[in-house]
């Protein structure tokens, strides 16, 4: 963790983005996990992309459950609300504040236990009920405030920092959200912040439920030899399958790509993702062939990342259940309330 | 014994035994309701099995000139229509009372009773003849002993017919061949017996003003006048119908003309935890969101519940209580979830809860149960059970008053953040114990960090023990201004006695009616209904006052007692239980029996189970 707190001020010539504001105010309270975590990392890249997107702070929510993972939506935009529930719940806690107000941005980070053990049924019935959010898993495939255990993302074969070698097979979120229906599923490294604030944005911006399962090293418990979730092995075994560039509505698209390679997405708010192959073979609109091939290259050994499937216009929760476009919260009383005049009307069928 | 014939008009106890999937429940609504028309107070009860077709199940119809709302514990009528259960229904009648049964089939058992009398109609023949098709012979047969008791109880037809209309508005065909099978019933009966039978109903004017209603009806008619705009629920017996009443309501009621747009969203969830949260989730931005729920679903629950309290968030969950423990009887009544739903989840944690008795205050706790849980920030549990929840009950037309506005509590709007220096979402201000909340999307500066972990009054991460120790105190601060809030106890103190009894929810019914027996009997007893946790102050008053207290639930522990002597300052010897505990409703007869058998020791029942 980091001991010494920033200073409040600001220096003048630090880039401000369209609302005026700089990184600095993306920022949250300090971070108490281990230094070196890739959950740190994660936070940084979430700071960066909310900035590029000049989000208003207080139209974010940030949702988490329990966990290293779930402790950082206290580390960034603290001008946002913040709600960090119980293990494994945030996707309830999540469901019920969007059916509320389905205006705001709502960021969930969660974790491998958080999401994949006691959490894999409210993972999963978000992805069903097409939750407009952005899901981020922290992944480093073991339990680290209690100090080590495998979780439910650990390779068979991994070993303990105590040496004890897991048996059990992994359960993968990207497979498990391409199975589920998910409309935007990515895979990303914390240690490659070029990949992921793009992602991020992506992300944010994309409606429905979109889910960034992060690699992150738990530097503590997962970072030895004989882990398969260490930075080195992460390093080594991790192949970008997609180049992501995330362009906002009012920019150009300037850099160069070359035709046929590149597939432009557009997203609901006339924002464009720009998907780049990094492999010819590899078809991210493709639900049926992204599983399939993400599934080879993991019995190869290697994690395809990048936004690995994206199948934008899938009806988000709020239009398969026709609410209207502002806010539940909102509407105000008398256009809720029959009145008497209405349960006078209600009234004649007990008679 | 038999009463005097004059005595039995409009005073007497039909109870239907028919099996359940065969449409009987139509049938015995259409009877309840023809006499409720008929001006005459009546009560009915289900007693259905956890099954869709096929299994036993009765419905108990009261008529009741005096207005009693609970079982009397007698049977009069039995209608025994169904072979299985047929001997356990015959010796179920009381002596002097009538037995209509199918005599298409031999039932050579019933000649055993000559205490009774028997009225053997062949319905499953006339059906036969009259009707073609196996499951629309089922279904007739059973709208004929509804026809057949018109005749014999001297029931307006004409309310049949009109019921019928009203029922099948949309259906034409259905009023006609509902009501040849009501016509077949009725002149089968008229041909074959004396009608009408001594005991019989004649037009009162006791129900102008009333209607017939559920109490989960009304809870959710009471969602939908609170404003509550997100409802998440688990499917269980017996809270569905809840849900169900609320998404017919919203759907008529909640729909923009216009648009087509829902003004509600109601999500079916994956579990009770989820159902919890998702409910947890909208009320903390700021939408009135609710679930029901059953003993099961308060279990899994009580997680999510620990939250809400320590971090102060509002839910309303209304818990129909159903047979515990574990899966229990999920079609019986039981009020066997008091003290769960008191401390519900682990540390320390005291959650609000309403205790409804009727229909009538389903629908008013509901409305009620926002306010508080906005008020106080805070769960709120409206207590119900399935007998309020599933039954008809007559009960006052609702009213409502258009001047009604949710008090959304302490929540600062966007001029109100904008005039502080600075918000602490736990900072107590007022001394209340109530502190101010914010809604994400309104200012930058009203953002918090709502949190389950130890938190201080500015609403930061703590480990230490001062700050811990002043937002728990904080929270019993809090908790004294809840007294204040909730409703109080409904106390009948006009015996001017020494013996009082204290009871909660649905036992009201009954307990009212045992006061009238006991004071004919020459008993005197006060009353009082706790209507709420925690306890108002004139619970300690009324427990003070009384020398010998019965205290009536239905439960096997005694947990309302239990409760009183945790939360009261009540001495627990001068506390008696009288427990009801086996799944049906219960009856006056059992609380007279247990007040008598205290008051005579050399009679002790086996109901005076005093602790």
């Amino acid at each position: 963790m980091t001991f010494i707190a920033k200073p409040k001020i600001a220096h003048p010539s630090l880039p401000r983005n369209p609302l005026g504001m700089t990184r600095r105010d993306y920022e949250g309270a300090l971070s108490t996990l281990c230094a070196g975590c890739g959950h740190d990392s994660i936070t940084a890249a979430i700071v960066e992309a909310c900035w590029g997107l000049a989000i208003e702070p207080q139209n974010l929510v940030k949702l988490s459950g329990i966990g290293c993972s779930s402790k950082t939506t206290a580390y960034f935009v603290s001008g946002a609300h913040g709600f960090n529930s119980v293990h494994g719940r945030m996707p309830s806690i999540a469901m019920g504040a969007n059916a509320a107000n389905r205006n705001l941005h709502y960021i969930g980070v969660s974790g491998d236990g958080d999401t994949l053990s006691i959490g894999l049924g409210q993972f999963c019935h978000a992805i069903r009920r097409n939750l407009n959010m952005l899901y981020i898993i922290e992944n480093n495939g073991v339990y680290g405030l209690t100090k080590g255990q495998f979780s439910a993302s650990a390779d068979v074969g991994t070993k303990a920092k105590k040496g004890e070698t897991n048996f059990q097979p992994p359960i993968d979120a990207v497979l498990l959200a391409l199975t589920l229906g998910a409309s935007f599923v990515a895979r990303s490294f914390s240690g490659d912040k070029e990949q992921l604030v793009p992602l991020i944005q992506a992300g944010l911006k994309h409606k429905g439920f979109a889910l960034i399962d992060v690699l992150s090293p738990c530097v503590t418990f997962n970072d030895h030899e004989g882990s398969t979730k260490s930075y080195a092995y992460t390093r080594e075994h991790y192949e970008p399958a997609i180049h992501t560039d995330f362009v906002p509505l009012q920019q150009e698209i300037t850099a160069e790509y070359a035709a046929g390679a590149t597939l432009p997405v557009v997203l609901h708010d006339g924002s464009r993702i720009v998907l780049r192959k990094l492999d010819d073979a590899y078809d991210p609109t493709n639900r049926a062939a992204c599983a399939a091939t993400i599934q080879e290259r993991l019995k190869e050994e290697e994690y395809l990342t990048g936004l690995l499937f994206v199948e934008p216009g899938q009806p988000e929760f709020h239009e398969l259940n026709a609410t209207p476009d502002g806010a539940l919260n909102a509407v105000p009383y008398e256009v809720l309330s029959p009145g008497s005049a209405g349960m006078q009307k209600t009234l004649a069928r007990y008679r | 014994m038999s009463a005097p014939d004059s005595a039995r008009i409009n005073d007497f106890v039909i109870k239907i035994a028919t099996v359940n999937g065969t449409g009987s429940a139509s049938a015995n609504m259409l009877l309840m309701k023809s006499i409720f028309r008929s001006g005459i107070p009546v009560m009915g009860k289900n007693y259905f099995p956890s099954n869709i077709q096929g299994l036993p199940t009765w419905y108990e119809i009261r008529v009741t000139k005096h207005g009693y709302v609970a079982c009397s514990g007698r049977v009069d009528i039995m209608v025994a229509m169904n072979a299985e259960t047929y001997s356990k229904d015959v010796r179920e009648v009381s002596p002097g009372g009538y037995l209509l049964y199918d005599s298409t089939w031999p039932r050579p058992a019933l000649l055993k009773r000559e205490d009774i009398t028997a009225i053997g109609l062949p319905l499953a023949k006339l059906c036969n003849e009259n009707f073609n098709g196996v499951r629309t012979r089922i279904l007739m047969k059973n709208i004929c002993y509804a026809g057949a008791l018109a005749a014999l109880l001297d029931l307006d037809l004409e309310h049949v017919r009109q019921l019928l209309a009203e029922t099948y508005a949309k259906k034409p065909q259905l009023v006609t061949s509902n009501m040849k099978a009501i016509e077949l019933g009725y002149e089968c009966a008229k041909a074959n017996f004396p009608c009408p039978l001594p005991l019989r109903v004649e037009k009162m004017d006791k129900t102008t003003g009333y209607i017939m209603i559920d109490g989960n009806t009304a809870a959710a008619l009471g969602c939908v006048f609170a404003g509550a705009t997100v409802a998440a629920w688990y499917p269980i017996t017996p809270s569905t119908s809840l849900m169900d009443a609320f998404k017919a309501f919203s759907d008529r009621m909640r729909v923009d003309a216009k648009s087509g747009r829902k003004n509600f969203a109601f999500i079916q969830a994956e579990d009770e935890l989820a159902a919890i949260g998702m409910v947890i989730g909208a009320s903390w931005n700021g939408a009135r969101a609710f679930t029901a729920t059953s003993g099961p679903g308060i279990s899994l629950m009580n997680e999510f519940l620990g939250l809400a309290y320590y971090a102060e968030v509002p839910a309303v969950i209304f818990d129909i209580q159903r047979v515990g423990p574990s899966t229990g009887m999920p079609t019986r009544t039981q009020q066997g979830d008091i003290m769960a739903c008191a401390y519900a989840s682990h540390g320390d944690t005291r959650q609000v809860c309403l205790y409804p008795a009727n229909a009538e205050e389903c629908f008013h706790m509901a409305v009620q149960a926002f306010d508080l849980a906005e008020r106080l920030q805070t769960p709120v549990l409206v207590v119900s059970d399935l007998d309020i929840g599933m039954n008809d009950w007559m009960c006052r037309e609702l009213k409502w008053d258009d001047a009604y506005r949710p008090d959304r509590g302490k929540m600062l709007d966007k001029a109100e953040i904008e005039k502080l220096e600075k918000f602490y979402r736990y900072l107590d201000k007022d001394g209340d114990g109530i502190t101010y909340r914010t809604l994400p999307g309104v200012h930058p500066k009203a953002a918090y960090f709502t949190r389950g972990s130890g938190h201080t009054q500015f609403g930061a991460y703590t480990e230490d023990s001062a700050d811990y120790q002043l937002l728990l105190d904080r929270l019993l601060v809090k908790w004294n201004s809840a007294k204040k809030l909730v409703p109080r106890a409904i106390i009948d103190a006009t015996a001017e006695s020494e013996l009082g009894i204290v009871s909660v929810g649905s036992c009201d019914g009954a307990i009212r009616e045992a006061m009238d027996l006991l004071r004919a009997r020459g008993v005197g007893v006060n009353y009082m209904r706790v209507r709420a946790f925690p306890f108002t102050e004139d619970v300690d008053r009324f427990l003070d006052a009384h020398r010998v207290i019965f205290v009536v639930e239905q439960n096997r522990d005694a947990q309302l007692r239990a409760l009183l002597t945790l939360e009261t300052k009540v001495e627990k010897s001068k506390l008696h239980s009288l427990l009801h505990y086996n799944g049906l409703p219960i009856s006056s007869s059992f609380i007279v029996e247990g007040v008598i058998a205290h008051l005579q020791p050399g009679s002790k029942s086996r109901a005076a189970a005093a602790l």
